[in-house]
């Protein structure tokens, strides 16, 4: 954090302030767009996105499309996906996901909100393409033996989605129940989705 | 027209230019293969400058074999990574 | 090979740390400098596009990238490129922030 010992606020949260008090009043948009932008990406949690895996577990129709165009599956279901171009890469019995943006931060924002800090951070960035399977362990992650680990690096202009596999023993359970079991590390890949 | 079809073996350029480069260090010179053609889209070398970066570009998601990106690699033989990659940092496998 | 050609945001296969994963609460500064983004690259204003903010993030070089907090960073890019693009002048923007620091002052100072 930078600070400007002669202020109250710090320099990069007042010039925030300016620059967005500035364009206001030039009439680029409103202090009402703003607050309307924040609540926005404030309702964008990963329960969204939990909501869409959990329906590709129990309707084999839609994870066909979900796999085939992200963005028009979660379309077709009423999500608003903005401009992201939604990839959604399937875990199973042989492969493992695990998605990371070695560049800056790209994220399925749309499904999952801004994505966590550690997901941002150079240590994840660094080391998560090199060695997935010691960053897997330091999130409590082992993978049973013969499941290889796919890393996909975010680079350019889609995004990745995880879909987790849907745990043994919960052939029972309901979407709403499954949803709920749908973690963002699950989705990201750092995590499995575990029976309850 | 992408370049390249699924299956199809590439190499990624060995080229450190400066300037707004979304093709990651550590892939440069590394060879894999096409797992997907994507879309077609605006070279985000030219739109970082103000530009309107056209002729979209076509985009391939490459799958490298993790052994064969880092020397020292830990994990398991079938690991693999996949990086999307614009049309112009590739070449053919063996073309260079 | 050596890491001559390598740009200090472009970090994958570096040499890291454990992974710090203490959940961050976003105090509403960060929320409206993601908001300012998402308003000024959104199809409805096509202002500024996210690959000019990455580059101007790139652009601040190793030092200041390290220090500074992730909304830091993208403060300091949309503000660079509005400077860029004239849609903004350093003129109005130092006036400005010193209002702002000065209205912050006397709030402080009454309360």
């Amino acid at each position: 954090m930078i600070r400007n010992e002669s202020s109250v606020l710090d320099h990069y949260q007042a010039m925030e302030l300016a620059v967005s008090a500035l364009l206001i009043e030039k009439g680029y948009f409103t202090e009402e767009d703003m607050v309307a932008e924040i609540n926005a990406m404030e309702k964008r949690t990963p329960e969204i996105g939990a909501a869409v895996v959990a329906r590709a577990w129990v309707d084999a129709e839609f994870k066909e499309r979900l796999i085939e165009d992200g963005t028009a599956a979660c379309e077709s279901i009423g999500l608003d996906m903005g401009p992201t171009r939604l990839m959604v890469v399937e875990s199973t019995n042989e492969v493992h996901n695990v998605i990371v943006c070695t560049l800056c931060s790209c994220f399925p924002r749309m499904l999952m909100g801004i994505p966590p800090d550690w997901y941002k951070s150079e240590n994840y960035r660094s080391r998560v393409v090199r060695e997935p399977r010691a960053v897997l362990k330091e999130f409590g992650t082992v993978l049973p033996d013969g499941i290889s680990v796919r890393v996909h690096d975010n680079t350019a202009d889609m995004r990745y989605l995880v879909l987790p596999r849907r745990p043994d023993g919960t052939e029972g359970m309901s979407q709403e129940e499954l949803a709920k079991l749908v973690t963002r590390n699950s989705m990201i890949g750092v995590a499995i989705v575990e029976a309850p | 027209m992408a370049r390249f079809s699924p299956g199809d073996g590439v190499t990624v350029r060995w080229s450190f230019p400066p300037g707004h480069i979304r093709t990651p260090y550590y892939i440069r010179g590394k060879s894999g293969e096409v797992a997907q053609v994507l879309d077609s889209f605006a070279n985000p070398e030219e739109l970082a400058f103000g530009r309107d970066g056209l002729p979209k570009q076509p985009l391939y998601r490459v799958r490298f074999a993790q052994n064969r990106v880092w020397p020292q690699y830990s994990g398991m033989v079938g690991d693999t990574i996949d990086v999307e990659l614009y049309e112009h940092w590739l070449e053919r496998e063996g073309a260079q | 090979m050596t890491d001559a050609g390598r740009m200090h945001h472009d970090m994958g296969g570096r040499e890291a740390g454990p992974i710090n994963q203490k959940p961050h609460s976003h105090p509403d500064w960060e929320k409206r400098v993601d908001a300012l983004m998402m308003l000024l690259s959104n199809n409805k204003r096509r202002l500024i596009k996210v690959d000019e903010l990455r580059r101007g993030i790139e652009e601040l070089g190793a030092e200041k990238y390290s220090k500074m907090t992730y909304y830091e960073r993208w403060t300091a890019s949309i503000t660079h490129n509005l400077l860029e693009k004239g849609i903004i002048t350093s003129d109005e923007l130092g006036r400005k922030m010193a209002e702002i620091e000065q209205a912050a002052r006397s709030e402080r100072g009454a309360g």
